[in-house]
């Protein structure tokens, strides 16, 4: 008896496939000197920022495409992308939001207005290349937060942007970072100043609505010494044909004694069942502990895009700083995903920790792939790795990649590893209890997950649970 | 509207894993309020019997019908078998890691009701925890994962706390009281004696009298080579307790040599 069909009777729709009806403000298609310049005027950039872009261009075209990773993609044409699209304000006032984005972040369940906005979570709103909206501006203002859009930060604390921005991820970092370095349009910045724990969570929620553009969004979080901060981004795209790009920096900064905890609920187009297009998630994000005893923790649930590829890292050059990473990566049907993380160790009595769960349905192929790097200086530090993979179905397939370079004989690296089908056993003794099989099947996995979700905040943990389930319904039943 | 018939009825079943068939035509009765003990040789059948009437998806049935409230269950799913009241306290209980005993059974307990009825939390809590207490289960158990490096008696009694919060009209226990201490046994039978009564039929499969004098049944079944051969009372326990399976055998007149 067949008790898994994973492509049953429905294809899960894709809630958030719908497309906004907006006014807006784009670049010609393609990439070259003068679109950097458009996209740095539009902006009203600073002289050595547009420098910057146009240094990371240069090394950009010099730089072939990397192909390592287990991942089948079709080639990107480069100049047929839009990378730059605005929604055109209506309303001119300050702070004015046009109406018809916000019904759009209404219908995917962010108030971006103030007067509705969720209480304890401050959102920053990112609408194609531009951020839209951010609230809650007052409470972080009396802390002496900064929490806007990367625009506005070039703007109004160019002192801030200029010391941090690329300090994690060089301009050279790698392909995609240096093309996200020459073309970013928004993203968001924080600044939480010595000593202050931030009372509410910092959200962005990025969406990607204008045909064939692409997505470029660039994060910086700097935490001074002794200071706090829970991040979260969550996004989402209309459902198109085409591929679409998705190319992010996030940089990290914790100085000494600060703790940053991002959290990513990752919910891009996948494409059809069939691997219609789709995001393609390629992105890099990375954290410095720079301070002793620091702390970043990066949290990810990724259920979207027809092509994730990321690593979200720790460089870890304080004594005594720790780096956690704990992901849940869902693939259905022909999604892939590559993605797990490196955590290098440079200073002595470093920690890190990563828990990795990968669930690949349908045909889909799920890969974990981490470095852990310990450093001959890096003495008496520890890391520990739980990878587990589990199956549904049995077209769908799923590898662990671990790479370990300890370099000093004082440190410990743990690996552990499990690939498990969804267990018959389970599934039955649950079901015996009265629990329908898509329920039971639900259950099981959530379980499975449960290690990464109660790291996520509160609410978002619900969000992530239900987002889980929903891609879930499709696969299995 | 017509009185549904709440007596199991197994009629000829037989049930086979590929091709080798396991239980060999199996007929039982069972009427609300009665209890019946099955006992039979290790490797007899008497779990796939259990399994078949729960509807474990590796048993294929080829022949025979289990009707039960006006149904044939084996045309049924699992979870539509337990929503008209058969339940099955495994053998061997499964670990769900991540899912705690409490979101498990609130599951099970919403499962049965329609969906603008869910059961509140308080109201789920308070029946929980009066069992947990009655069963002598350590509250902490509540949130740890479901049978996750339980210890053997301590996912019985689970069992147990499962049924508790179930109700069912038909229980089938799988050697619930294999190894139980003594203290332990006697708390797996208060828990079912808690829910006997009238209206429950009650299946217990066990290789020991000890739990009969707990659970006293009405009738006793031996199952050797996926059939019943021998039926009667309970005269028939204390006889094999004496005198072993070959007796059966023997009254079988198989001879006593060991089966192959
Ligand atoms: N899922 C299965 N796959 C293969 N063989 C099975 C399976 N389930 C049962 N069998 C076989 O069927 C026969 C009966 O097994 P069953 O578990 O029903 O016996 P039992 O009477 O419950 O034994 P015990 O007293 O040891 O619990 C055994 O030979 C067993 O190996
Ligand atoms: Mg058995």
């Amino acid at each position: 008896m067949a008790i898994l069909e994973t492509d049953s009777k429905l294809v899960q729709e894709y809630q958030h496939g719908f497309t906004t009806e907006i006014e807006e403000d784009r670049a010609p298609d393609g990439l070259n000197e003068d679109i950097i310049r458009f996209i740095s005027a539009k902006k009203q950039e600073p002289e050595w920022l547009l420098e910057w872009r146009l240094k990371a261009f240069r090394w950009w075209q010099k730089m072939p495409e990397p192909r390592w990773a287990h991942l089948r993609i079709d080639p990107i044409d480069y100049q047929a992308i839009c990378y730059y699209a605005a929604p055109r304000k209506r309303g001119e006032a300050e702070g004015e939001i046009d109406p018809e984005l916000a019904r759009t972040f209404e219908k995917l369940g962010i108030p971006i207005e103030e007067r509705n906005a969720l209480a304890g979570v401050a959102v920053d709103a990112v609408f194609d290349s531009v951020s839209v909206a951010t609230t809650h501006r007052k409470i972080l203002e009396e802390k002496g937060i900064i929490f806007c859009s990367i625009s506005e930060a070039v703007r109004n604390h160019p002192e801030l942007v200029r010391k941090y921005l690329g300090t994690v991820v060089p301009l050279s970092d790698n392909y995609f970072a240096s093309l996200n370095s020459a073309v970013f349009t928004d993203g968001s910045f924080c600044y939480i100043p010595r000593g202050v724990r931030c009372p509410v969570e910092l959200s962005t929620y990025f969406r990607i609505n204008a045909l064939n553009t692409g997505q470029f969004e660039r994060t910086l979080i700097v935490a001074e010494p002794g200071s706090y901060v829970s991040y979260l981004e969550g996004c989402t795209a209309p459902q198109r044909d085409q591929n679409q790009l998705h190319a992010a920096v996030v940089e990290l900064i914790a100085l000494d004694d600060a703790e940053i905890k991002y959290s990513t609920i990752q919910n891009w187009y996948a494409g059809d069942k069939d691997g219609k297009g789709g995001i393609y998630n390629f992105v890099t994000k990375r954290g410095l502990c720079q301070g002793r005893r620091s702390k970043i923790s990066w949290t990810q649930v990724e259920a979207g895009s027809a092509i994730t590829w990321k690593y979200p890292g720790c460089v870890l050059a304080g004594e005594g700083s720790v780096g956690e990473f704990y992901s849940v990566a869902f693939t259905n049907h022909r999604m892939q995903a590559d993605t797990g993380t490196k955590m290098v160790h440079l200073a002595p009595h470093t920690r890190s920790t990563i828990i990795s769960k990968g669930i690949s349905a349908g045909e889909s192929c799920n890969s974990y792939r981490g470095l852990v790097q310990i450093a001959p200086e890096a003495h008496h530090s520890r890391n520990h790795s739980a990878c587990d993979s589990m199956l549904v179905g049995d077209r769908c397939s799923a590898n662990t990649f671990p790479y370990i370079e300890a370099e000093n004989h004082t440190s410990i690296v743990e690996h552990e590893a499990t690939t498990s089908k969804i267990s018959e056993e389970q599934l039955f003794y649950l079901r015996s209890r009265g629990i329908p099989e898509s329920d039971a099947a639900s259950l099981v996995v959530k379980g499975f997950c449960r290690d990464v979700f109660k790291t996520l905040p509160m609410e978002f943990s619900v969000e992530a649970v239900k987002l889980l389930e929903l891609k879930l319904e499709g696969s299995i039943g | 509207m017509m009185t549904t018939d709440s007596t199991l009825h197994i009629r000829d079943l037989r049930a086979a894993i590929g091709d080798t068939e396991i239980l060999k035509g199996v007929s039982l009765t069972i009427a609300p309020g009665e209890t019946h003990a099955v006992m039979g040789p290790n490797g007899s059948g008497k779990s796939t019997l259990a399994n078949v009437i729960m509807g474990h998806p590796a048993y294929e049935v080829t022949g025979g019908e289990v009707i039960f409230r006006g149904q044939n269950l084996v045309d049924l799913d699992p979870e539509e078998r337990a929503a008209l009241g058969v339940f099955m306290a495994f053998q061997y209980p499964v670990a769900v890691p991540g899912v705690t005993v409490a979101n498990f059974l609130k599951a099970a307990v919403d499962a049965r009701r329609p969906e603008d009825d869910k059961v509140k939390a308080s109201a789920f809590l308070k029946e929980l925890r009066e069992y947990v207490a009655f069963l002598d289960i350590d509250p902490a158990f509540i949130n740890r994962s479901l049978n996750d490096g339980f210890s053997g008696g301590e996912k019985k009694r689970m069992e147990i706390l499962q049924m508790l919060m179930l109700k069912p009209t038909m229980g089938i226990m799988d050697e619930t009281d294999s190894g139980l201490d003594i203290d332990a046994l006697q708390v797996v039978a208060k828990g079912v004696n808690r829910l006997a009564g009238p209206e429950l039929g009650l299946l217990v499969i066990t290789h020991y009298e000890r739990i009969l004098r707990y659970i006293v049944p009405d009738r006793v079944h031996i199952f050797m080579d996926g059939q019943v051969v021998m039926s009667g009372g309970q005269e028939v326990v204390q006889e094999l307790e004496a005198k072993g399976y070959d007796w059966v055998r023997e009254q079988l007149g198989q001879g006593v040599a060991a089966p192959v």
